[in-house]
């Protein structure tokens, strides 16, 4: 079966599945009304009462407020609702990845030009538990 | 009668997109990525095809959460390129044809495919960064574009196998139309990358060579590709790929490779380009 509960092996992945859709409903619509140039200036001009129109969760606002980019995923944003907040922040999907990654953008941008993250090492989190065990 | 003349499969990266609007093609970080699609624009230039069947995917652009379409067709008469937070791309309004796309969603709903009619809707970079590469840049795109849409944002996308039956039903909606056109149908997306979370970046060309070399050799066999071996192979976003498998339904059971090319990285992508023609 393809279980949205059978991924939770994958490291570092956020499947956007039933509970990250539901968690994350408000915090994507947020994301999505930044598609509108007035919008992007009223966000940028206010963040908080800007914030203020969604009901969204204390952890979501203050992830949004940090432009905590891995926290608004964790807390239920979809990467291509997210990208709309992340263009209003003058950012690209690179920009946000390397701080996903929790590295900067150059080394970031070094490890893709060295042809990527490897799959190696990061399919399971319980063969990486094993690798560690090991170790 | 109108047939399908030939099927592409094309990532649709919007870094790409951006570097064609800002001029950016012959930087040293792109130009392994552009040079790649020159020889792709001159076959499409040769195909010459009167219209195109795009599989894409809205990155949501045109739907919200509220609605969320499993597969969708848009049978309007023109589609604008959506603001999707940096402003519209500068590329030309995509025209469809609505004849020819109210004929594919009656043909593909009374063969048992219940597409969602899509009216009105904004197209994303999915929809438009193909056609920039397959078409280069023009004042107007040089053929109408009939947009179908797939989801594979929210889980579960439709299975591969799925995606498959749905473009062998493309290719007899399309072989029931009474004008003489000649079809061409993109799949989008892909290939491997990851866009979120700490395993972004993720790449695996292994994966990739084997997933085009088995769009040839092996379909049925890649049509049965579970979503979690798209996740765990070929990164979370990898699972744009199924919508490749719509494209290659849609051409019939031989094929023969006419191009390919592969480069890593755009962004955070690693970028396939495939041409295919039907031998039968």
């Amino acid at each position: 079966m393809n279980r949205s509960e059978d991924y939770a092996d994958i490291p570092g992945t956020y499947l956007f599945d039933k509970k990250a859709c539901a968690q994350g409903y408000n915090l994507n619509n947020f994301c999505m009304s930044l598609m509108k140039e007035e919008n992007r200036k009223a966000f940028l001009a206010d963040n908080a009462a800007y914030l203020d129109r969604y009901k969204l969760t204390a952890a979501q606002r203050q992830a949004v407020l940090d432009r905590n980019w891995l926290g608004i995923i964790q807390n239920g944003g979809n990467i291509y609702y997210v990208s709309k907040l992340g263009a209003t922040c003058g950012l690209s999907f690179e920009d946000m990845a390397a701080s996903m990654a929790g590295t900067t953008k150059e080394k970031y941008r070094g490890m893709m030009i060295g042809g990527g993250r490897s799959i190696e090492g990061n399919r399971s989190k319980a063969q990486q538990a094993a690798e560690k065990g090991k170790s | 009668m109108a047939r399908i003349v030939a099927g592409v499969g094309c990532s649709h990266v919007p870094a790409i997109g951006a570097a064609i609007d800002l001029g950016k093609t012959k930087e040293d970080y792109w130009k392994g990525v552009f040079e790649g699609f020159e020889r792709s624009k001159q076959i499409m230039a040769e195909i010459n095809p009167d219209i195109v069947i795009e599989v894409y995917n809205d990155h949501g652009t045109a739907f919200s959460l509220q609605y969320i379409p499993t597969f969708s067709l848009g049978v309007a008469a023109e589609f604008q390129p959506a603001d999707e937070g940096w402003g519209p791309r500068k590329v030309p309004v995509v025209k469809g044809d609505p004849e020819f796309a109210w004929h594919l969603v009656e043909s593909l709903i009374l063969n048992e495919f219940d597409m969602t009619i899509i009216n009105e809707m904004e197209v994303d970079h999915g929809l438009t960064v193909p056609l920039s590469l397959m078409f280069g840049q023009k004042d107007a795109w040089p053929c109408p574009v009939i947009p179908l849409c797939v989801n594979v944002v929210t889980y579960p996308p439709p299975t591969g196998k799925r995606c498959y039956a749905l473009g062998k039903a493309i290719r007899k909606a399309v072989e029931s139309y009474p004008k003489d056109l000649r079809v061409a149908v993109f799949g989008t997306g892909g290939m491997s990358h990851q866009i979120h979370g700490e395993r972004c970046g993720l790449i695996n060309k292994a994966f990739d060579k084997s997933f085009l070399d088995r769009l040839t050799s092996d379909p049925e066999g890649l049509a049965k590709m579970p979503h979690m071996e798209y996740v765990r192979e070929a990164g979370a976003e990898g699972i744009e790929m199924v919508m490749w498998l719509i494209m290659r339904g849609a051409l019939g059971d031989n094929v023969e490779e006419v191009y390919r090319f592969y480069h890593v990285p755009a962004s955070n992508t690693a970028v396939g380009n495939i041409i295919l023609k039907s031998k039968s």
